[in-house]
Parts: structure tokens; C-alpha cells; sequence
């Protein structure tokens, strides 16, 4: 298997370079995307129209994207990434003036055959332009002040136009992921440490002053941040939702109430069944057991990854791919956190799962280029 | 870009590094999740599961069956029939316009309840039905269901309804139900959940209401599945309710259908009561009114109607109705004296027309006054002058607990609703009431059943009951309940002296048997069915001296609502009471020529099994008697809801 074949020292050329694409890796992509289509197929009632069958139509479009990033050499796509930065903060600052409110937030541009929602693309292009800003940097230079700066303003550019959407839960995904590519590039521990104990100690500055006569925000705004924090103090508006998917995902049990038995989904209890909440479905259907299988798929991608970027000696390689990972992990770990009353709702996707173009696309371009990196390795 | 070698080195071990680093962290979340996921689904999984099937399940109560009235020889008098009614729902229909134009075509459809329905349709969810019809034939019910295709989400639905198919006869006894309000709810700290169903039929007066709790029976339930907008997705199990407790009253349909007949356009009440277990075997108030409108809900004008009506056909005039008892009330005072001991048969009093006491004269009805009288020719005769005697003798207090002791001022337990008390006035009760003395010309008032006495037509048939048996009889109204017989109201006897009342009812027998007595022309000629009785005339209004002067005008020549009282009290046969009767004809001049010839009617009525003979009535009435008897014979061929229509 050319996977193993590391002897080979030469990057390989032509159509032969398909042998060297990380397979299993491809198979475990395909594996979670069949979970997805077999809950979108359930949580339509059994129709494969609805949801399922676009959804498969996108994860081979997305397959055919992922084969096509990773035929290109990797140092084309390191040469692309400030363009691709540039292009992405271009359409959020588009979608800011043309873009469609759905969903009470502007976030998508209709380009006729598809809806492209320029934040979905925002993950990958800062990934991208993190990891080649820290390849071109000298890494001696690496936690002098000045350049910090610079990537935190890369970071904070596209985090504020999405915030302005409004879409939070994008905004915390792209604030978490760039701050974290810059973790992993060797900024110094204290400037985390730093950023840290200002965060802390600014919310709780905020909390503190709540009831004193020198309260930093009004009584209704607290009153929000409560119910954003714990639905539970509103049981019929916010903690509604939160209720029914807990209550989804308590019933399966361990190994579930059986495919398409679900009541809590098919009763149309759950909200956002065929997006955010699939993962509810899910856990309703298959248990316990499903829910876990889910899980080490993902984790099994994610260490796939974490073990090609190890072993990639080109840094750009390398931290595109674990930016990549942890763009991936992010996805799937704010997104169950959510749906099982561990954090608020925000609006996050379950990756590859969840119904919805953009979101499929991009991951898949994103493994695109973990291909390419993997590929056109130095050997 | 130049990068020396030790630089990269360097730069690869720090990204393994923190990458291991990263990567631990990841899978160490991911375990925290897979934890999560542990204790949410295998350690909190039965409440979920049971949250989740709260959520699924929703249980639907089933109206139970209300228990049917029969009268006492298991005539139906309160029905449940099939009642249907057309109900749309919009997300079947289409074009909502249309299909209810459509719909009007076969249907007779009230433009304001349509906009009613469409408004209610716009509100509710789009899959839930909404009436736009009710309580239509089963014809208009047939035509939809033969055009079904045509008529998209057109539903047509059956359901149980209250019926009485004898219309005004049992208006005011059995009563009437509509549909369950706010202020039916209030009577309960715990409403049946069955009370909750929206137009519920519930008990309002009579028997209807007085039994509601048995009447209603009990809900049954069906679990049905329901999604997240309400939808019933599939029933998952049912039980079945229990039908109300049928209710057997001791009224007997054909006689009340044939007192109402007699009376005719009277305002006037009949009670017959049986001499054994006190069974009201009639109980009857004219007019009265079709209980199946309020049913239906009765129109404004309809109500209006009613209530504007001076014949007072909403008034339960059996129960209700307080008049003075006038002359009927002679045997108490009479009976007071004897039980005395200050007066016997032969005792007279000298009526010279009139008794002074004091200033004041009181008047007996015949100026020209009596004569001698002695206790049987002066009830036979009514002579007031001998029971003002007697009166001014014994002491109202006696006269009080005699009345009472004969069921006058009592409520007597009787399910109908305002069933009221009375006046028994003594001398307690006028300091109480108008906190005055009692005066010796109100035990004159008193003694002739006029002043401050009030009786109503049930009061007045207990005390006829009790004279007749001696025993302290009371009525009953419902015979049995779900075949269970209630006990006997022949009660025990109250402890008069027999010889007294053999001498009361000797002399009331001689009121319509002696060519003297006062309801002679009301006679029974059939030797076994002969009745004993007592005529009574209560005056509406006071007569002046001045009037008095002038000759009291008479009754046929004042205005209807300024005319006397008649009232009628008797029992039969005289040898062996069976019933007593109590007759009041509101406004129908005197006692012996507007109470006593219904009251002889009812009695032969009711103690024949079928139509009485002809021969049992005297001979001038009997042409009249052979009319009503063809007429009543028509009447019965008819089926009763057409009758009810007309009424």
C-alpha cells in the first residue's frame, strides 16, 4: 500500500500520485458522510428527496473538489493562501450589503446553483493564511510583539465581520481555531496566558458589578446572557429547544429505539432536526452505541490527520494540517456540546453530517489540501 | 525564503510538540463527550424515556352516554339521539371559498356562523376540524356524504344530544341541558375533566341539573399519539366510558299529557300525587315552554318571548308559585279547633254575613250570611264566618302547627329546581319578618287561608295527601335510579285523631256530592271513583269598602290578571284514597266553576287505566268530555316531535 510505501523519495507524478493519497482516511470521510445521509433519510420520514439525496449529490461534488486540491502541489496552494484570505474577507464584507437574511442573520450569497456562505470558507482561507504567514516568518520571530500582531489582526478582521451577521457560533470557531494555529506555530505561553487572565478577569469584572451601582451592562442585557447560558430558565422560548434534544438524545438509551423509530424526531419534537440537532437523531435511533461509533470516527480523522502532519517535515504542511484538524474538532465538539446541554446554542454544524452545502464543500476542500500536503511531502 | 536547517529542526520539534499536546486535548474532550453522552443515555435514560413518551402520548377523553329519564311506566322522556354536525378542515379543503359554497348548496348554511367557522379556521392549526354546521339532518348529513369527492375536507360527524321528545309537557320538571359553563365549573372544587369538553352538555334546571352527577356517568379515554404541533398521528389503545345512571320518575307521561291538554291556554299547575308511596304521578305547570330550544340555544327572540310572556311559561308554577290557599285552607283551621278540642260536629256558629271584632267587620263571601252552621255545612258551604270563629277560638300558633304539620310553609325534597317554602305565618315569624305584633284580624285573615299565607300547589296536594291518609306522606319524583327503587315517602302516621279526620273528610266529601257543597256541578258520578274536595278562591287584589258598597264587581268583567285565583284541592276515590290533587288556575275566577271541573277531569284521568267512561261524569258535561277525548285520542296518534314543533 503506498500509504506505507515511505522508501519512495521522490514525489510521485502524473495519475500515479492517486496511489498516495491518504485512503483510509478517504474511507473515513466516506463512512461519517453515510451516517449522514442515513439520518437525513430518517429524519425526513423516509424520504430520500428531501434531505438525503442533495446531501449525497454535495459529498460527491466534494469528493471530486478533494481529489482535484490534492493533484495540485502543495506549495501552489501555500502561494494561494493570502489571495484566498483576501477573496474570503472580500465576500464577508459582500455578504455584509448583498447577502440573504436567513434565519434572522445575513450569511449566504445566492450564486444561482448554489447558496456559498463566505464564513464557511473564512475557516479553511485563515487556516491557510496562518500557516503560511508562520512558514514565511522566521521563527525566531515568531513571539516577538510586532509580529503577533499581525496574525491577531488577521484573526480579529474576519471574527468581527461575522459577528456582525450575526453568527456566533462561526465567529467563536474562527477566534478559537486562529488562536490556536498560533499555539501550535510556538507563539510564547504567556501571551496565551496573558489573553487568558484578561478574558477571565473582564467577565468577571462584568458579573461582579451586576446589582452594584456601578453595573457595566443594563438588567435585560444580563437577563439575555442568562438565558444564553442556561435555557433552562426559559422553558417555553430558548429552553424549549435545548429540553427536547436533551430529552432526544436520554431516550435512545443504550442502544436506541431502532431506525427511524424515533419519536422525539419524527414527532417533530426536536428542532433543527436535519441540521444542528442531527446528532439528537442519532443518539435517539442508534443510543448510546451510535452515538459513540459517531465519535470514533471522528476522533479516528482527527488522529489520521494529527499522524500525516507529524510526519510532514514541510511546516506549511504540517500546520495546514493540524489547523485543518482542529477546524474539524472544533466543528464536531462545539456542535455535541450543544445539542447535549454542555454549552449554549450557538449554531454549529455537525461536520459532514449536518444538512448543508457550504459547510460540506469546504471541509472537503479542506481535506483536499490535507491530501495535497500528504502527497507532496518531502521525502 | 532561506531557512537553515537547525531552524527547521527546531520548528518541527516545537510543532510536534504542541501538536501532541493539542491532540491529547482533543481526544481527552472527546472522551469528556463520549461521557456525557454515557451518563445522559445509560444512567439518566428512563426518565428521558418517559419524558419522551410524556411528550408523544396525550390522552383524549371520550364523552359518555348521559343516562336516559323514563317516566314510570318506561316512557322516554329525556332522549339521547344522534346529533350531526359538518365540520371542515382547512388544509384538506383547498380552496376554503369554494368547497364552503359548494358545501351551502347542499347544506343549509347560516352566513354567520360560516364567517364564525373561517375566522376559527384562519386562528386554529390548519388540521384541526371546525364545525360549520351543526345539529343538521340526517338528509343534509346523507347529501354531503354522497358528494364527498366534491368536497374536500368536508366532514361530516355524529355525536350524542339531549332530546325531549315531549316538548313543554316535562319542561319544568325534568328541566334541560346546555352546553357546560364557567359558572357550572365553580359549583365543583374538582371538575370532571368530561366538563372540560367544549359544549358539554350539562344539567341546568330540574331533574337534569338535581342528578347531574349521576346523569353524566363517567369519561372514557383514548391515548392518542401526537406530534410537536398537536397532530393526532395514531390512536395507541382506548377505554371505554360508562354511560349516566338512567333515572325512572314516577310521573305517568299519559297523564301529564293529558292535564296539559285540559288546561289549554290556563295559566294554571296540577299536582297528582299517589296515596301509597307518595309517587307524584303528575306534576304539571301551563304554559309551558319546548325544553329542545334551549337545547339548541334558544334564539333572543324566542327568550324574549318566554319572558315577556303574563302566563309565565318559564315560572315552575307547581314548586314555585305561592298563592294564598283561601278557602283549601279551611281544613286547617278547622282541624286545629277539633284537635283543640273546642269545637266538634255538632257545635254551630251563627253567620249572619259578616263577624265584628272590633272596629273591624270581616265579611263572609255570602252577604246575606249562612244561618246556623255546624263544622260539615260550613265547609261544605265555605262559610268564612265559622272559621273566623273558630280561628279567634283555637290561636293562630295552633293553626300554624297544624298547617305545618299538614306540609304547608315546608320545602318538601323534590329534585326540581326553586322548589320554595311558603308562608305558615304565626306570630314568631311576624316579629321576625316585619318585626310587628300579630293582630287578631290577621288570625281572621289567617283562618280563611288569606293574609300573609302562602301555599304552593305541591304543598297544597301533601296536606289533601295527609288529610286523606292520616300518615305523613311526602312526594317523590324519582321512582328508581339505574333500576335501583328509592325507598317510600308513605311516611308514618302523624298522630291526629282519626274521629276528627273522618269528620273533615265526611264534610269535604259532601263539597262535591251534596247538591249544597261548592263543586257539586264537578261531581263524580261513577259510585267507586267518588272524590271528597274543597274549593278555594284567593283574591288578587283587596276589596274596598266602597266596592263592597257598590256590589263586588264580578270576576268575568274585570281584566284577566285582576281576576281571582281558583284553586281545587281533592282525593279519590273517597272509600279508598288512591290520589290527592291539588289544582290552581291563575286569574280563573272561583274555585268551583275553574279549579274543581279540572281537578274532576285529572282525578277520573288518573284513577282509570286508559279513558274514563263517559258515564262517570255528570251528564251536562259529557258532550264536552267526548270532544277532549277524540281531540286528546288525535293528539296521541301524533308522533310527539311533531307536536313538540307546533308547541
Amino acid at each position: 500500500m503506498s500509504y506505507l510505501e515511505y522508501t519512495v523519495k521522490t514525489v510521485p507524478g502524473g495519475w500515479r500520485k492517486a496511489l498516495f493519497l491518504n485512503w483510509p482516511l478517504i474511507v473515513l470521510l466516506a463512512a461519517v458522510a453515510c451516517v449522514g445521509f442515513l439520518m437525513l433519510y430518517s429524519v425526513a420520514g423516509g424520504q430520500i428527496g428531501t434531505w438525503a439525496e442533495p446531501q449525497m449529490k454535495r459529498f460527491l461534488l466534494g469528493l471530486a473538489l478533494m481529489f482535484v486540491v490534492a493533484m495540485v502541489p502543495i506549495w501552489f496552494w501555500r502561494n494561494m493562501s493570502v489571495l484566498a484570505y483576501l477573496i474570503s474577507v472580500g465576500l464577508l464584507v459582500m455578504v455584509e450589503f448583498f447577502g440573504s437574511v436567513g434565519m434572522g442573520a445575513q450569511r449566504w450569497i445566492d450564486l444561482g446553483f448554489m447558496r456559498l456562505q463566505p464564513s464557511e470558507l473564512m475557516k479553511i482561507a485563515l487556516v491557510m493564511v496562518l500557516a503560511a504567514y508562520y512558514d514565511w516568518l522566521p521563527l525566531k520571530k515568531t513571539s516577538r510583539p510586532l509580529w503577533v500582531i499581525v496574525p491577531v489582526i488577521l484573526i480579529l478582521i474576519p471574527t468581527g465581520l461575522v459577528l456582525t451577521q450575526p453568527d456566533l457560533g462561526t465567529a467563536i470557531l474562527l477566534l478559537a481555531g486562529g488562536g490556536l494555529m498560533m499555539f501550535l506555530a510556538g507563539v510564547h505561553w504567556a501571551y496565551f496566558g496573558a489573553v487568558i487572565a484578561a478574558g477571565v478577569g473582564f467577565v468577571s469584572t462584568v458579573f461582579k458589578s451586576r446589582g452594584t451601582d456601578w453595573q457595566l451592562l443594563k438588567d435585560y442585557q444580563f437577563r439575555r446572557i442568562d438565558t444564553f447560558l442556561d435555557p433552562s430558565t426559559d422553558p417555553l422560548g430558548a429552553g424549549y429547544h435545548i429540553t427536547q434534544a436533551k430529552i432526544a438524545m436520554g431516550s435512545g438509551g443504550w442502544t436506541g429505539r431502532g431506525f427511524m423509530q424515533g419519536t422525539q424526531s419524527r414527532l417533530n419534537f426536536l428542532p433543527e432536526k436535519h441540521t444542528d440537532f442531527i446528532f439528537n437523531t442519532l443518539a435517539e435511533e442508534f443510543g448510546f452505541v451510535g452515538g459513540v461509533s459517531l465519535l470514533v470516527l471522528y476522533v479516528l480523522i482527527l488522529v489520521f490527520c494529527i499522524i500525516s502532519a507529524l510526519q510532514n517535515r514541510d511546516r506549511f504542511s504540517s500546520l495546514l494540517t493540524l489547523g485543518i484538524g482542529l477546524t474539524f474538532f472544533l466543528y464536531f465538539a462545539v456542535n455535541m456540546s450543544m445539542v447535549m446541554g454542555l454549552a449554549p446554542v450557538v449554531g454549529v454544524p455537525l461536520p459532514l453530517v449536518s444538512y448543508g452545502g457550504s459547510a460540506m464543500l469546504v471541509l472537503m476542500i479542506a481535506f483536499g489540501l490535507v491530501q495535497s500536503a500528504h502527497v507532496h511531502r518531502p521525502r | 525564503m532561506r531557512r537553515t536547517s537547525k531552524d527547521s529542526a527546531d520548528s518541527a520539534r516545537r510543532i510536534t510538540r504542541r501538536g501532541m499536546i493539542l491532540g491529547g486535548v482533543q481526544l481527552g474532550f472527546a472522551t469528556v463527550l463520549a461521557m456525557r453522552m454515557r451518563y445522559m443515555q445509560v444512567d439518566q435514560g428512563e426518565e428521558f424515556r418517559l419524558l419522551a413518551e410524556e411528550n408523544r402520548v396525550n390522552l383524549r377523553l371520550i364523552p359518555p352516554a348521559r343516562g336516559q329519564i323514563f317516566d314510570r311506566n318506561g316512557v322516554v322522556i329525556a332522549a339521547n339521539e344522534p346529533a350531526y354536525r359538518i365540520t371542515v378542515v382547512r388544509e384538506d379543503a383547498g380552496d376554503l371559498e369554494s368547497t364552503i359554497a359548494r358545501l351551502a348548496t347542499l347544506v343549509e348554511l347560516d352566513p354567520s356562523e360560516i364567517e364564525r367557522a373561517i375566522a376559527e379556521m384562519q386562528r386554529s392549526a390548519p388540521f384541526l376540524p371546525v364545525t360549520v354546521a351543526d345539529r343538521v339532518s340526517w338528509d343534509s348529513v346523507s347529501r354531503v356524504a354522497a358528494n364527498a369527492p366534491a368536497l374536500p375536507g368536508v366532514n361530516p360527524e355524529v355525536g350524542l344530544s339531549r332530546h325531549y321528545p315531549h316538548g313543554e309537557i316535562y319542561a319544568h320538571v325534568v328541566g334541560y341541558v346546555q352546553p357546560v359553563s364557567e359558572r357550572d365549573l365553580a359549583r365543583y372544587e374538582d371538575p370532571d375533566p368530561v366538563l372540560r369538553i367544549p359544549r358539554f352538555q350539562f344539567g341546568k334546571i330540574g331533574v337534569e341539573t338535581k342528578y347531574e352527577d349521576m346523569l353524566r356517568g363517567r369519561a372514557g379515554s383514548k391515548r392518542v399519539e401526537v406530534n410537536a404541533a398537536g397532530r393526532v398521528m395514531r390512536e395507541l389503545d382506548r377505554r371505554e366510558g360508562e354511560a349516566g345512571a338512567d333515572l325512572q320518575l314516577t310521573v305517568d307521561t299519559r297523564l301529564q299529557d293529558y292535564i296539559h291538554a285540559r288546561l289549554g291556554d290556563e295559566s294554571a299547575s296540577v299536582v297528582v300525587m299517589d296515596l301509597e308511596h307518595g309517587d307524584l304521578l303528575a306534576i304539571a305547570s301551563a304554559p309551558g315552554f319546548d325544553p329542545n330550544k334551549f337545547v339548541r340555544g334558544i334564539s333572543y327572540d324566542d327568550y324574549g318571548a318566554l319572558q315577556g310572556d303574563e302566563r309565565a311559561p318559564l315560572v315552575s308554577k307547581t314548586v314555585q308559585g305561592f298563592y294564598p290557599p283561601g278557602s283549601t285552607f279551611k281544613m286547617v283551621t278547622a282541624l286545629a279547633a277539633l284537635e283543640a278540642g273546642i269545637t266538634g260536629p255538632g257545635n254551630t256558629v251563627w253567620c249572619p254575613g259578616h263577624l265584628k271584632v272590633g272596629s273591624r267587620r270581616f265579611h263572609c263571601w255570602k252577604r246575606a250570611g249562612h244561618g246556623h252552621m255546624n263544622l260539615e255545612n260550613a265547609l261544605m258551604q265555605s262559610c268564612d264566618v265559622y272559621f273566623y270563629e273558630m280561628a279567634l277560638r283555637v290561636g293562630i300558633d295552633k293553626i300554624a302547627e297544624m298547617g305545618r304539620k299538614l306540609g304547608l310553609g315546608a320545602i318538601h325534597d323534590v329534585p326540581m329546581s326553586a322548589v320554595g317554602e311558603g308562608i305558615m305565618p304565626d306570630k314568631a315569624w311576624k316579629r321576625e319578618r316585619w318585626n310587628q305584633e300579630w293582630r287578631i284580624g290577621d288570625t281572621v285573615n289567617c283562618s280563611i287561608g288569606q293574609g300573609d299565607v302562602l301555599t304552593s300547589p305541591l304543598q297544597l296536594a301533601v296536606m289533601t295527601a295527609r288529610l286523606a291518609t292520616g300518615r305523613s306522606i311526602s312526594p317523590r319524583l324519582v321512582r328508581s335510579i339505574d333500576g335501583v327503587e328509592e325507598p317510600s315517602r308513605g311516611g308514618e302516621p302523624i298522630g291526629l285523631n282519626e274521629n276528627h279526620l273522618r269528620w273533615i273528610r265526611a264534610a269535604m266529601y259532601d263539597v262535591s256530592n251534596n247538591r249544597r257543597g261548592t263543586a257539586y256541578r264537578s261531581r263524580i258520578i261513577a259510585e267507586e271513583m267518588r272524590m271528597a274536595g274543597k274549593t278555594g278562591t284567593s283574591q288578587v287584589r283587596n276589596i274596598t269598602a266602597a266596592e263592597r258598597a257598590r256590589g263586588v264587581t264580578r270576576n268575568e268583567d274585570l281584566p284577566w290578571n285582576r281576576r281571582d285565583h281558583g284553586l281545587f284541592v281533592n282525593y279519590a276515590p273517597y272509600d279508598n284514597p288512591r290520589i290527592a290533587v291539588a289544582t290552581i288556575v291563575e286569574h280563573g275566577g272561583g274555585g268551583s266553576s275553574a279549579a274543581a271541573p279540572i281537578a274532576r277531569d285529572v282525578t277520573l284521568q288518573a284513577l282509570y287505566e286508559g279513558d274514563p267512561p263517559v258515564e262517570a261524569y255528570p251528564t251536562a258535561d259529557r258532550d264536552r268530555i267526548q270532544e277532549l277525548q277524540e281531540n286528546l285520542r288525535q293528539r296521541r296518534q301524533m308522533a310527539p316531535d311533531e307536536r313538540t314543533s307546533r308547541a
